[in-house]
């Protein structure tokens, strides 16, 4: 399996980091799920071959991140945080909130695909609480109405 | 994003934040910038540095507070193998977010702190771990190093002194566990982030069985202010044995939550009122959480404790990672109790039973607690059972789910007995716990 050029370059900038050629499965299986939106049977297969790795010493390491995942998610991946600061400041209010607005539950992808739910722990933006990440973009403060704002432009947006 | 700055501040690490570019190298030089770095190579022995950082009373921003200059000293000089410095960008403790603020605003500063490790204890190669959530620091920690590099800051021979010293940045994945020293080597060797028993300790057999420099961001980036003025300089910011400034994290129910970098030794008072503007809608006070969310509760009568590290452990918690987590009159303890262990009982990797066992039991007692399904024995059953965490973990995860737990439970027993016997959370009528 032949990865993209960019992601083959991060690959090959990323061997020449370490001593030890283990050291950059992490970086690896992150940088690829980011370009194909999970890590497939095939793309677990590459890269444990890759790296002179078993299939199952690779997934024993992927099911102990929880950024890792074996299934697609949504395009856009809402991340809520309900930690204890984004809890004091409406946090569960707004992940309530977002099932009722996407009708999807925990860890659920919208049926055409576009949205996906996830209950996380703290993402570090406690003190710009209640915080969220889609994707990996930060969004602080946020109200339910806000949220509904971004939810609508990210539709918006993705039909033109 | 960082907050308005408040006046009360004491601005050293964070003093280039809000500048025009702070995160380019042209901004940094321009204002003291790698001047340390110069410091070091040209005027200073690893051992006068070792002697500064010493006189600083700097401690671990982390959260465990052990002195700097004391764990770098614990490095042998003479090792058969490479030596590491490896940075913890790993920030997950909740509650806290200044060290995304250090390197979003001022990695240079970092990279500084880090190449100074370097010079101390005879390293030529450092990474930085950042947590995974965190990537567009990834991004910006790269440029940085780029600049570095092509400014002569890194690789080979730097400022000509023949010194050599690369530097890279590695990506964690969603893991709370790894932002403990030895679950964060086995991650950056590519493992499960599984804990090591201690000792060894990093120092003498971390990153590849090699000695290893493991700090915390907000602790290098501590180090090129205190090279360029000097340890006395910075111990005497601060109180005896807790030298300098820190960045607190300010969350919860107050009017004005924000990274604030203080004197070590403020008041909890004067960070709460002054600093951030009182509890919102003016209501009373009803508990702390001085320093993340591994660190026992504090009650309102604690509010005069000065934010040091001896401080707050004689007022019977820690001072952590600096993140200070605010809850007013309608917050309930239980339900403050309960979220903490959710998380816990998430985020343990299962390695010691006690651990593994001991948050998932928590995580259930403490949800029926909070839906009325209480019993009074619990009340003590919960206790004992976080009792019975403490000090049987390799790593200290166990403990950060058992501390706050027991501090919960003896110190807001009558919040606990309220909910007892089938009866609704009393503080749900308040509209849960928003304030926003």
């Amino acid at each position: 399996m032949q990865f993209s050029t960019q992601l083959e370059e991060k690959f090959h900038r990323l061997a020449q980091h370490y001593p030890v050629k283990r050291s950059a499965l992490v970086p690896m299986l992150l940088f690829a799920q980011d370009e194909y939106g999970f890590l497939s049977k095939e793309i677990i297969a590459e890269i444990s071959r890759r790296m002179d790795l078993t299939v199952l010493d690779v997934e024993g390491t992927i099911s102990y991140y929880s950024m890792l995942r074996t299934k697609p998610a949504g395009r856009f991946h809402l991340q809520i945080c309900t930690n204890i600061s984004c809890m004091l400041r409406g946090g569960d209010k707004l992940f309530d909130h977002a099932k009722t607005k996407l009708g999807i539950g925990n860890g659920e992808v919208t049926p055409d695909g576009l949205f996906s739910l996830e209950e996380v722990e703290c993402i570090g933006a406690c003190a710009w609480a209640p915080a969220i990440q889609v994707n990996y973009d930060f969004h602080h403060e946020l109200t339910p109405e806000r949220l509904d704002q971004l939810i609508d432009e990210i539709q918006r947006v993705s039909r033109v | 994003m960082p907050s308005q700055p408040s006046e009360h501040e004491v601005r050293v690490l964070s003093r280039r934040f809000g500048l025009p570019n702070s995160a380019s190298i042209d901004t940094y030089l321009a204002n003291d910038g790698y001047r340390a770095l110069e410091k070091a190579l040209k005027e200073m022995t690893p051992d006068s540095i070792l002697e500064e950082l010493k006189v600083s009373n700097l401690r671990g921003r982390g959260g465990a507070g052990f002195p700097t200059g004391m764990k770098w000293s614990f490095v042998p000089r003479q090792s058969p193998k490479p030596k590491y410095i490896v940075c913890n960008a790993d920030e997950s403790e909740p509650g806290t977010c200044k060290d995304r603020l250090l390197m979003e605003y001022d990695p240079h500063q970092l990279i500084e702190g880090i190449l100074i490790a370097g010079i101390v204890v005879g390293s030529h190669q450092g990474y930085i771990y950042v947590r995974g959530e965190y990537r567009y620091l990834i991004d910006i920690l790269d440029r940085a190093l780029e600049e570095a590099y092509a400014r002569g800051y890194l690789g080979k021979n730097i400022l000509g002194s023949g010194f050599d010293f690369d530097l890279y940045t590695h990506t964690g994945a969603g893991a709370y566990e790894c932002g403990e020293e030895s679950a964060l080597l086995e991650s950056l060797e590519g493992k499960r982030g599984i804990p090591r028993i201690r000792p060894p300790f990093p120092a003498v057999a971390g990153l590849y069985a090699s000695p290893t420099v493991l700090n915390n961001v907000e602790t290098f980036s501590s180090v090129p202010p205190i090279i360029v003025n000097g340890g006395k300089w910075y111990a005497e910011l601060g109180t005896p044995r807790n030298g300098g400034t820190r960045l607190f994290v300010l969350s919860g129910h107050v009017k004005r939550p924000g990274v604030y970098e203080l004197p070590m030794g403020t008041p909890l008072r004067k960070l709460i009122y002054d600093v951030g503007g009182g509890i919102i809608g003016d209501k009373k006070l009803k508990a702390v959480i001085p320093g993340g969310s591994s660190t026992p509760v504090l009650t309102a009568d604690a509010i005069d404790t000065p934010l040091d590290f001896d401080s707050v452990a004689k007022a019977g918690s820690m001072l952590g990672s600096g993140a200070v987590i605010v809850m007013h009159e309608d917050t309930c303890i239980v339900r403050a109790a309960l979220r903490i262990m959710q998380f816990y009982a998430h985020e343990s990797c299962g390695w010691c039973i006690p651990c593994r066992e001991g948050t998932n039991w928590l995580k259930k007692t403490l949800t029926r607690f909070h839906s009325g399904g209480g019993r009074e024995e619990d009340i003590g059953l919960i206790e004992d059972l976080a009792k019975n965490m403490l000090g049987r973990t390799f790593c200290p995860l166990g403990d950060a789910a058992a501390m706050p737990t027991i501090a919960f439970v003896q110190k807001f027993r009558n919040e606990f007995e309220m909910h007892l016997a089938g009866q609704p959370c009393p503080f749900e009528k308040h509209g849960q716990l928003v304030g926003a």
